[in-house]
């Protein structure tokens, strides 16, 4: 199976369980286990390759620009993870299927759960760190949502927080770090990065580079100072800790040191660093882990210290060791799981996670006794379970291994955290299941269906058979891991085995042993010491940091945002002004290389017009019917100028705009206050003044600059009028670009327009479902209303204006494409034809008529110019490619027929639906009870008559 | 005639900008207005002012054609503008009437529930 498909299915198939939830919680869950399954097999397949030695890529590119493709590659360490990753997956979605509740909603949780595997299997699989990115904080956010799956627990949304702020900003550190290195080598592909180990450590950034990228994995994997998310995100059910954080997440950032290994590994700054903090971790998560009364807070920090373990290993930097972490992190997966999953079963059945309230729950639950016992002493580092094996290669490797010229001080820490180790294995198994029985359990513990256990059961017959057989179960894959871990196609041969002889790792795990047992022992003693102690809490510094910074940003955001909107638009005004001062006064002066035109009488009163009004709006804009109305005026000489100046189109288009935005501004007053109040002072107008005469002077020097100066590149516009006939089999080159040279941008502004109109729809239904409307409806009109709404005069008018208004919105849609008009304009003038029988008419009388629904001629506009478009595919040509011809048919004109012409009724419809539906949902707003007669005209003669004659007779 | 589209639209601008900076809705949706007349005459004024030569071609002779492309680009902005001008009516209308207030500024006591 294509890499492609393994890593898109997860994500594919995220939306299966949620849609399925409704047949049922067995069908949701089974399509996130078939999902997973699929994902597996295809896995799989590509096994035999893989641990043959060849790297399995797929490759595609995707913005080459930024070297971000979408390349995957699977070698052994991709394959180990993405096994894990999928495997232990199916596992837990078939323990989750029966650990949550009925009130839990289980769809959410799959679709979160398939996010989040996609997201992992993304990160191991990805050849391009760009991609790797992508994924890496795709992995932080669905975590997010899995932590904080139960909404209604602050805990589990205070964990989810926590998580995502410590994980996403070492992911953006990260991020940093990538680049660094991609910029280092030249390439972001993870192969070519790879290979270049000499250029990236001798380069001054590698060690930038290095920290950064070490930041992330930290944070990720819960390494020493960031370690305390972890524990908190346990406030997460069950299924989703055992997942995150026995085999996917927290791993990735040993995935990711592992990947890196290569290139990053092998100097002193890595090894001080790396195996420092994974000693410390190590060490501190093991010993806390011993305190915790909590049955996951102990598992959480256990894997803290795991992980520590994992990443001591990968810091010391030998071939022997990577193999030693890679093996463990196989061991770990499979016991940790395990135990993850069997404190979710005592917590089920038990009611409670709390040790103190456990004990002797051997008899009630043995199958649940015998997988967390197993898996414990596998933690513990006892024969014969695989836990012992890697954490006797681990501690081997610490005695050859020296840290700052000493031979003892890796061995010894290393020694005293699996001492705390095996003390907390132990002390799982005696103080939950051995002592005696109680009679004080929150619920009666027995042992749960064979759906809660199988999966743990599982994990534990492998922990069994990998001790037992580790060469024979896992030696190809650890060897294939190991190979791409260190980049070489030999590496060192894996062979494990249980007894190796008196080594020194013996008596430091017989030491261990013997020590954990005493920690048990003195457990209650040393606990009363450890309570006693002063300690940090990590939760409560993070709290202070988090309060500081939100009080810090919200001081800023308070200053620079205090909700004065008018103050923004000045700050605005003024930093566009000073930009373009700035160019102004940093650039050179063109002189200006084209004559002016000369201007008669025409354009010279027109000017005056148009100035004159548009200081009338500005003097008289406190009585707003008013200056709409001299808006008027402006939008007329616009539109004249624009028919003086060579665009007839623009004259027709902005005249009929003109005429329903007008409309608009008019039904929006009648609901408004009539007058603006004077409310600022003298001081802010004058300033407002200032800015204003500042940006209409710099505007209008622009625009007398750019109009006598010759264009400094050719521009396009020849290729059109050259072409407009030719290709596009019109005369009129306006429309011809509108419809055909750039129909996509014309596509794109139909739907923008029919996106508006529904925002409006929406606006008005929300508005109308509110209280506002029972003031609407009782509003007192401002004016004196007139006696007379629908006069017979503007009826009858109307009426025989209608078919009229139409033929000549049809005829300027016809002659559209060749002399001035087209779709935009006839549509207007369509629109124009049906506002007027509302006006006229009256609301009611006109929705009554009016069928069809004004959303439904949008969208068909819009479908009617996508089909078009699409059209152009049949004939092997791209999208919204044109066609035409000519028809002679005898006695009439030649005439010709385009695809362009369906395309510009796809915008007719679009345009007349879209102002429809505008304009209506505001007169909807004007509806009272009574005010819909019952005829369409209030007097009417003809009516009178006939009642008198109905009366008479 | 170029100083005096120059000047016109200047003067639009500047009774946009002018309009725009007022506390009320109303005010400032008309010189939003008044700003999109002024950039749609300035984007057509970047293709030069020429009279009588329409971008219509004539078959049978040789004629001088104005720029056709800003005039298609104006010709949706206009449409669209019109789109624009109701989206912002609605929400000042609909600010208005469950407010009933028509100011912008969102600082005193209308702040919190606006």
């Amino acid at each position: 199976m294509s890499l492609f498909l393994i890593a898109a299915l997860p994500f594919l198939g995220a939306i299966l369980p949620a849609l399925l939830i409704r047949a049922g919680r067995n069908a949701s869950s089974s399509a996130a286990g078939a999902v997973s399954l699929l994902a597996f097999i295809g896995l799989l397949l590509n096994a035999p390759a893989v641990l043959r030695g060849e790297v399995v890529t797929a490759k595609l590119t995707w913005l080459p620009g930024i070297g971000l493709n979408a390349n995957f590659m699977l070698d052994g360490l991709g394959l180990l993870f993405a096994g894990l990753i999928l495997g232990i997956g199916l596992l837990i979605i078939l323990y989750a299927r029966f650990y949550l509740s009925r009130e839990d909603p289980m769809g959410q949780f799959y679709t979160y759960l398939l996010l989040f595997q996609g997201a992992m299997v993304g990160i191991v699989l990805s050849d391009n760190i760009l991609l790797l990115l992508i994924f890496w904080e795709l992995t932080s956010l669905s975590s997010f949502l899995l932590i904080g799956y139960w909404k209604h627990l602050p805990e589990g949304r205070q964990g989810a927080r926590m998580a995502l702020a410590v994980t996403g900003s070492g992911g953006l550190a990260m991020i940093a770090g990538m680049l660094i290195l991609g910029n280092i080598v030249g390439s972001y592909d993870l192969s070519v990065i790879l290979q270049n180990k000499a250029l990236i450590q001798s380069s001054p950034y590698y060690v930038p580079a290095l920290i950064l990228i070490l930041i992330g994995c930290f944070t990720k994997s819960a390494q020493f100072p960031f370690h305390f998310w972890l524990p908190h995100a346990m406030a997460a059910p069950t299924p989703v800790s055992a997942y995150l954080h026995s085999a996917t997440m927290v791993k990735a950032g040993l995935f990711l040191m592992a990947r890196m290994w290569p290139v990053l590994a092998g100097t002193e700054i890595w090894f001080y660093i790396v195996a420092t903090t994974g000693l410390v971790t190590m060490l501190l998560g093991a010993i806390i882990a011993n305190f915790k009364d909590d049955l996951k807070g102990l598992l959480a920090f256990s894997t803290v210290s795991h992980l520590g373990l994992i990443t001591m290993l990968l810091g010391i930097g030998t071939p022997i060791a990577a193999m030693a972490a890679i093996f463990h992190i196989i061991n770990h997966a499979t016991f940790k799981a395990a135990l993850f999953m069997s404190a979710g079963i005592v917590d089920h059945e038990t009611h409670t996670r709390d040790i103190k309230r456990l004990g002797g729950l051997r008899h009630l639950m043995p199958i649940t006794f015998t997988i967390a016992t197993i898996a414990s002493l596998s933690m513990a580092g006892i024969p014969p379970f695989n836990g012992f094996l890697s954490k006797e290669m681990m501690l081997e490797e610490t005695t050859h291994t020296l840290w700052a010229n000493s031979h003892y001080l890796l061995p010894v820490i290393a020694v005293l955290a699996a001492v705390f180790s095996a003390g907390y294995s132990f002390r799982y198994i005696a103080h939950v299941f051995l002592g005696p029985k109680r009679s004080d359990y929150p619920a009666t513990p027995h042992d749960p269906g064979p759906g809660l256990w199988l999966s743990p059961a599982f994990l534990v017959v492998l922990v069994v058979l990998i001790g037992l057989f580790p060469n024979a179960i896992v030696g190809p894959l650890v060897e294939s891991a190991t190979a791409a871990v260190v980049n070489d196609a030999h590496p060192p041969h894996f062979h494990a085995k249980l007894w190796h002889g008196f080594t020194p790792a013996l008596y430091m795990s017989m030491a261990a042993i013997a020590g954990g047992l005493l920690v048990l022992y003195a457990h209650a003693r040393l606990e009363r010491g450890w309570l006693a102690a002063r300690r940090p809490e990590a939760k409560q510094i993070f709290d202070s940091l988090m309060g500081a910074a939100t009080r810090t940003s919200r001081v800023i955001t308070d200053t620079l945002h205090d909700g004065a909107l008018t103050r923004y638009a000045a700050i605005f005004v003024l930093f566009s002004l000073s930009l373009a001062g700035y160019a102004y006064f940093s650039g050179t002066t063109v002189t200006p290389a084209r004559g002016t035109t000369d201007a008669s009488a025409l354009p010279i009163l027109a000017w005056v017009c148009l100035v004159g009004a548009t200081l009338c709006v500005v003097f008289f804009h406190r009585n707003r019917l008013l200056s709409l109305v001299v808006m008027g005026i402006i939008g007329l000489i616009v539109s004249l100028s624009f028919n003086y100046l060579s665009a007839p189109d623009l004259a027709l288009t902005q005249i009929s705009v003109e005429v329903v935005t007008i409309i608009l501004l008019l039904l929006a007053l009648n609901f408004m206050p009539q007058e603006t109040p004077v409310e600022s002072t003298t001081g802010r107008r004058f300033r407002d003044a200032v800015l204003a005469i500042g940006g209409g002077v710099g505007v209008a020097g622009l625009a007398y600059a750019i109009m006598t100066s010759n264009s400094v590149f050719p521009t396009i516009s020849e290729f059109h009028l050259a072409n407009s006939y030719k290709g596009g089999g019109g005369t009129n080159v306006v429309n011809v670009i509108l419809v055909d040279f750039r129909g996509f941008d014309t596509f794109g502004e139909i739907i923008v327009l029919g996106i508006a109109a529904i925002i409006i729809y929406a606006i008005t239904e929300a508005i109308l479902s509110s209280r506002v409307r029972a003031r609407l409806l009782n509003r007192k009109p401002t004016f004196p209303q007139a006696g007379d709404a629908h006069p017979l005069m503007m009826v009858v008018a109307t009426r025989v204006m209608m078919p009229i208004a139409l033929m000549v919105a049809a005829y300027i849609f016809f002659r559209g494409h060749n002399m001035p008009g087209g779709g935009f304009v006839a549509g207007l003038i369509a629109a124009i034809a049906v506002i007027m029988q509302y006006m006229a008419s009256g609301f009611g009388w006109a929705t009554e008529r009016q069928r069809l629904p004004y959303h439904g001629i949008i969208g068909s506009g819009v479908l009617i110019a996508a089909m078009t478009g699409m059209g152009a595919w049949f004939n092997g040509m791209p999208f919204l490619t044109s066609a035409f011809g000519y028809i002679h048919l005898e006695p009439l004109e030649e005439f010709e027929w385009a695809t362009a012409a369906l395309f510009d009724l796809g915008v007719f419809l679009a345009v007349v639906g879209a102002v429809m539906l505008a304009l209506e949902s505001l007169a909807r707003y004007a509806w009272q009870p009574g005010i819909a007669s019952e005829h369409p005209m209030d007097i009417n003669p003809e009516r009178d008559d006939a009642l008198d004659e109905l009366q008479e007779s | 005639m170029e100083i005096l589209v120059a000047t016109a639209v200047g003067v639009l601008t500047a009774s946009g900008i002018y309009l725009v900076l007022r506390q009320r809705t109303f005010p400032v949706i008309v010189g939003i207005s008044l700003l999109s007349y002024a950039v749609n005459v300035f984007l057509f004024a970047t293709g030069r002012l020429v009279i009588n030569a329409p971008p219509i071609l004539n078959k049978y002779e040789d004629v001088p054609y104005t720029d056709p492309l800003p005039q298609a680009l104006v010709l949706t902005a206009i449409v669209i503008s019109f789109g624009m001008t109701a989206v912002i009516v609605m929400i000042a209308l609909s600010s208005y009437l469950t407010n009933r207030d028509d100011r912008i500024d969102m600082i005193d006591d209308a702040g919190e529930d606006a």
